[in-house]
């Protein structure tokens, strides 16, 4: 597979640009596999470019149902930031930005990872009180954080409500300078691209209907397009993991819930940064194209459905519109759904399973995308080696039967209410 | 927006109910030591893609708690009733 870089760009546009390859192999299924993937989503296809790249495992197959980039990868607000607060969670996620930090370059793809800083807004002195404490844990990690004081906040975003008659004034903020956003697609078609150059076949509109069992192990996989052997297996499929687990005879701590995103119609730059509502679940950017990206609650109630309802709709919009009342004339131009694998503590599960032969990435609920990295980097290591990398023995299925989960929501064991 | 009809106060939008949850999951005793039995109900679900019984409350209504029968793909529902049990 040619190289991308700015000779190609300029041999291409000499020659009419006809002798453009295609981005991956259209891959048919081979008779077996050392690892087959389930899921060609984010997490799957990095899952397999680490599994080649780091492992020299390259006899893989990442199965998808439908076809790169339809599903949850496609489908989130690509906000990318690790400003997290417990054990576990703050070094995954801190690993996982490192790996954003380089990831145009490894892929040799352009995903457009911006870091044009978040910040999360405190309408309280209690709030901005937490916020500290959770900065002081991000820099005892070695993680940017920053606390701003409500003229630092208003210096740097004037444009949010800062009047007397806001809906909840805003006290100051906690700030992370390195977090920002990416362009989600190409994401997917870069760890594509750059696991098919390995040897990986990526095999799309391939559902998997159910596993091939010798004895008590898993060997490999029924799909729409025949059957297909594989010394293991990785389950990482967004939404449907219980479905698919169900079929491997797994129980699971999930519930699938559907939450939504919106997009408003085009305007000049406007919001520079990521900017969080501290006193409601709303969070919106600006797109490269001038879109408002919005981001908001689930809406909260079991669901396979990718579309959404109107109440949410409303709420969002009530959120958008308390923190910055200067875009209520703007117009939504879209929104979609996708559907969350919520976990009762509302952080991911990387684990070995029960079932030899299985191995399982899921349950990332709303914040799976930038996880992307760092959770394929460690489920290749898993797949690889049969072992649980450090990185993720919190995220094993055993936390919730010896009682330490990693809550950070602090919601307790109801996903609805994450 | 579900519209659930709720047996005492007819059809109403589902912004006028809280959720509740699976409402398949059995409470073990209160004095069943037995972990594993606690374990399934408070984090174990079936997650089921079809057809889901589910708690919701009428909580800007008649405040009743209700179980209601609704598919997770296409969001019809089946069947409401109140999930207080008539005493024998």
């Amino acid at each position: 597979m040619s190289r991308y870089s700015v000779f190609s760009l300029l041999r291409h546009a000499a020659t009419g640009n006809r002798g453009w390859q295609r981005a991956w192999r259209a891959a048919s299924p081979k008779a077996s596999y050392d690892v087959v993937i389930i899921g060609g989503g984010g997490h799957g296809l990095a899952t397999a470019f680490y599994l080649a790249e780091n492992h020299g495992v390259r006899n893989v197959a990442v199965l998808e149902k439908g076809y790169i980039g339809g599903g949850n990868v496609g489908r989130n607000t690509t906000v990318i930031r690790s400003n997290y607060l417990l054990d576990g969670n703050t070094q995954f996620y801190e690993f996982s930005m490192k790996l954003w930090e380089g990831m145009s370059a490894a892929l040799n793809f352009n995903v457009m990872f911006s870091q044009r800083g978040q910040l999360v807004t405190a309408h309280s002195a209690d709030q901005l009180d937490t916020f500290t404490h959770r900065a002081n844990v991000m820099r005892s990690n070695g993680i940017d954080a920053e606390i701003l004081d409500r003229d630092s906040v208003r210096k740097l975003v004037p444009y949010l409500d800062f009047s007397d008659t806001a809906r909840f004034p805003i006290h100051g903020a906690i700030f992370q300078g390195r977090a920002g956003t990416a362009r989600h697609d190409a994401v997917a078609w870069g760890y594509a691209r750059a696991a098919s150059g390995h040897g990986v076949d990526i095999i799309e509109g391939c559902e998997v209907t159910d596993f091939v069992r010798q004895g008590d192990r898993i060997v490999g996989v029924e799909t729409t397009r025949g059957r297909i052997g594989a010394g293991r297996v990785g389950l990482a499929v967004a939404g449907h993991t219980s479905v698919l687990a169900q079929k491997a005879g797994l129980e699971l701590p999930i519930e699938s819930h559907l939450l939504q995103a919106f997009v408003t119609e085009p305007v000049k730059p406007l919001v520079d940064h990521v900017v969080a509502y501290g006193a409601d679940h709303f969070y919106l950017s600006q797109s490269d194209k001038g879109g408002l990206v919005f981001g908001g609650n689930l809406d909260g109630y079991n669901s396979y459905s990718q579309r959404g309802n109107t109440g949410v709709l409303r709420e969002v919009c009530e959120a958008a519109i308390a923190l910055m009342p200067n875009i209520s004339r703007l117009r939504l131009l879209r929104h979609w759904g996708g559907i969350m694998d919520m976990t009762p503590d509302a952080s991911p599960i990387i684990s070995l399973t029960p079932v030899d032969g299985l191995y399982l990435n899921g349950g990332w609920c709303y914040g799976g995308f930038k996880a992307t990295p760092a959770s394929g980097w460690c489920f290749a290591e898993m797949l690889a080696t049969g072992e649980t990398p450090a990185l993720v023995r919190g995220y094993g299925l055993g936390r919730f039967r010896s009682g330490h989960m990693i809550d950070e929501a602090g919601a307790g064991p109801f996903a609805w209410l994450q | 927006m579900l519209r659930i009809d709720c047996p005492c106060c007819g059809v109403r939008d589902h912004s006028e109910f809280r959720y509740g949850g699976d409402a398949t999951a059995e409470r073990p005793a209160h004095d069943n030591p037995d972990l594993d039995a606690w374990y399934h109900y408070v984090y174990v679900r079936a997650n089921p893609k079809g057809l889901h019984r589910e708690f919701w409350q009428h909580v800007l209504g008649c405040r009743q708690w209700l179980v209601v029968e609704r598919d997770t793909v296409t969001h019809s529902i089946h069947s409401v009733s109140f999930s207080r049990r008539r005493r024998a």
